[in-house]
């Protein structure tokens, strides 16, 4: 503005950023963080300064502030809200205009958002809770390789969740002896198998004898039974042109899907490969090992809600989004919270799943949610109800660890998923009956009988730790 | 008990979803029909040779049902593709025209011998 003066100095961040009037544009990128202040520093100063570091402000004035249009440029705080059950935190509600943030690029996103401003003195704690995507950033950015329907459609799967399985010993298998264990889960039923995350390319199985010998045994189980099978090859590595080697042998091999662990491989490299699978016509299955180190803290870190949409926008056909009911716990609603995020196509807002924005996705493709850690048979008739058909339930231990191997442990889980299915479907309730109907289909299944044996019978209740602010 | 006592797991030839099922009765087709005609879903039936039971397309039975809501109708149209096929599978699917996909999909008919 014309008529600005220059003043040297530090003046207050509320006086720039705090803008309570202001009513957010539809193309404005929103954030919602938790702020616990330091002591002594008011909100609305502690929630503008937030604002300031996240977008264009720094500690002092300076002169080039008015070379621009800082009123066009900057975020701004306007709204902040009580945490309920904690009297020292707030949610401070930022608005971000949409040209802070180069197109297609949740790095550069994430860079403003989550970058210095956690390390900030002025807050003794941050925590990003929640964003909502304009639907006019979301078209710049590429999404799932796949997506949901054209997933299932290649994979000739209708009606019901995947089956899938990560191979165990997670390290120190042979490649031929790992493959032979991905040909026994899938001759059983499954319909994929995993690489487990930090399965890459070591001294004992280097990457192209595991992919040779899995797509020996992709095919033959393929052959065998007449349906279509996968194994997530991980592809993940040290380099990025390593990764896209991988990738592009598998591609060779004839199999469908690689995989990528997208928090330790990084949002360039996912994006990256998810391009080369859309255009190559592979399927992408997303780990999300290093999510607990900032997501678990609930003052501090980044929800996973919004890693979550980070990743549907980066791009990924699968995303490990935690069972709710097995080792790895997580509170079921906020888990369903995150399960619309990649799966629906609009998400309104809903507190009580923590869910702080409505959520336009606009025409960007689905991701299929995965349930996958310490889970077993008797968990079946729960993870059917709770995470629906467009998701992908993983017995690692469940089905290896069937006293007749892995081919019966597959086939017991495939013939519980089944029946669940089949139940559901006549109008059953799975969490009430889910007993009875795995009882009454292992009368047709020995290896469900067995499994049902081996693994007590848990009970279809359970308590988290991690709850949602309430 | 005899597979798992032999302890041999002996692979079978299957057709994706509910094949690891006892062949469903007629009352249990039946309650599938309801289920996808509850979803909003159309009705259909396809049919192939079983060598032909990996093909991404099998040959339909006439068109989708489109506004059928009676699940003896269906029923009554699986019979008359038996008739039409019998050495061919038979599967009913549910298009969901909202996700532009199958929302289910199982074998109803075997010939027999598989």
């Amino acid at each position: 503005m014309a008529n600005q003066s220059f003043n040297a100095g530090v003046q207050d961040y509320k006086l720039t950023y705090w803008t309570p009037d202001y009513t957010p544009l539809d193309t404005d990128l929103l954030a919602c963080f938790k702020v616990i202040p330091q002591a002594g520093v008011p909100r609305e100063e502690a929630a503008a300064a937030v604002a300031a570091e996240s977008s264009t402000g720094t500690w002092t004035t300076v002169w080039t502030d008015l070379l621009t249009d800082m009123e066009f440029y900057k975020g701004r705080c306007y709204r902040i809200e009580d945490v309920p059950g904690n009297k020292d935190a707030f949610y401070a509600f930022i608005a971000y205009p949409l040209d802070l943030f180069e197109e297609g690029s949740v790095v550069n996103v994430l860079t403003s958002l989550v970058g210095n401003v956690f390390g900030f003195k002025a807050v003794r704690s941050l925590r990003l809770e929640d964003l909502r995507f304009p639907v006019a950033y979301i078209k710049t950015c590429g999404g799932p390789p796949a997506g949901i329907q054209v997933e299932r459609d290649r994979l000739n799967k209708y009606g019901r969740p995947m089956l899938g399985c990560t191979i165990k010993p997670k390290l120190g298998l042979s490649a031929k002896n790992y493959g032979r264990a991905v040909y026994e889960c899938l001759r059983g039923g499954l319909d994929l198998t995993k690489d487990d995350e930090n399965v890459n390319s070591q001294p004992f199985m280097r990457w192209r004898d595991r992919f040779d010998f899995v797509a020996d045994a992709i095919h033959k189980a393929e052959a065998e039974t007449g349906e279509v099978k996968g194994h997530y090859l991980n592809v993940t590595a040290a380099t990025c042109e390593d990764m896209m080697e991988r990738a592009e042998y598998a591609k060779e091999l004839g199999v469908r899907i690689v995989m990528h662990d997208f928090l330790t491989g990084g949002f360039s490299a996912n994006t990256s490969l998810a391009n080369w699978c859309r255009k190559n016509g592979m399927l992408l299955h997303i780990h999300r090992a290093m999510h607990a180190v900032i997501d678990r803290n609930p003052n501090h870190g980044i929800h996973f809600r919004v890693l979550a949409k980070c990743l549907r926008l980066s791009g990924g056909d699968h995303l490990h989004t935690g069972t709710v009911v097995g080792k790895l716990e997580g509170d079921r609603a906020s888990t369903l919270g995150f399960v619309d995020q990649l799966r629906e196509a609009f998400v309104p807002e809903d507190r009580s799943r923590g869910v702080f924005f409505d959520q336009d996705w606009a025409s960007m493709p689905g991701v299929f949610a995965v349930a996958s850690g310490g889970i077993h048979v008797w968990h079946m008739p729960a993870l059917v109800n709770i995470f629906g058909d467009d998701s992908v339930l993983q017995f690692g231990g469940g089905t290896q660890g069937h006293p007749g191997g892995n081919a019966a442990g597959a086939a017991a889980n495939r013939v519980a998923l089944e029946a669940c299915v089949k139940a559901r479907n006549e109008g059953r309730e799975l969490e009430r009956e889910g007993g009875d109907i795995l009882r009454e289909a292992a009368r047709h299944s020995p290896e469900l009988a067995v499994a049902l044996e081996t693994w007590k019978e848990i009970k279809f209740e359970y308590d988290t730790v991690d709850k949602l602010d309430a | 008990m005899s597979v798992m006592t032999s302890g041999d797991y002996r692979t079978t030839r299957t057709y994706e979803t509910f094949s690891f099922l006892p062949p469903l009765t007629q009352d249990e087709i039946y309650d599938q029909i309801v289920y996808i005609i509850n979803q909003g879903w159309t009705v259909g039936l396809e049919h192939d040779t079983p060598e032909n039971g990996a093909e991404n397309y099998w040959g339909m039975w006439k068109l989708p049902f489109f506004g059928m809501r009676n699940p003896d109708q269906v029923l009554a149209e699986i019979e008359e593709c038996k008739r039409a096929y019998p050495d061919h599978l038979i599967r009913i699917v549910g298009y969901d025209n909202y996700a532009q996909c199958k929302g289910h999909e199982f074998v109803v008919y075997r010939p027999r011998g598989l």
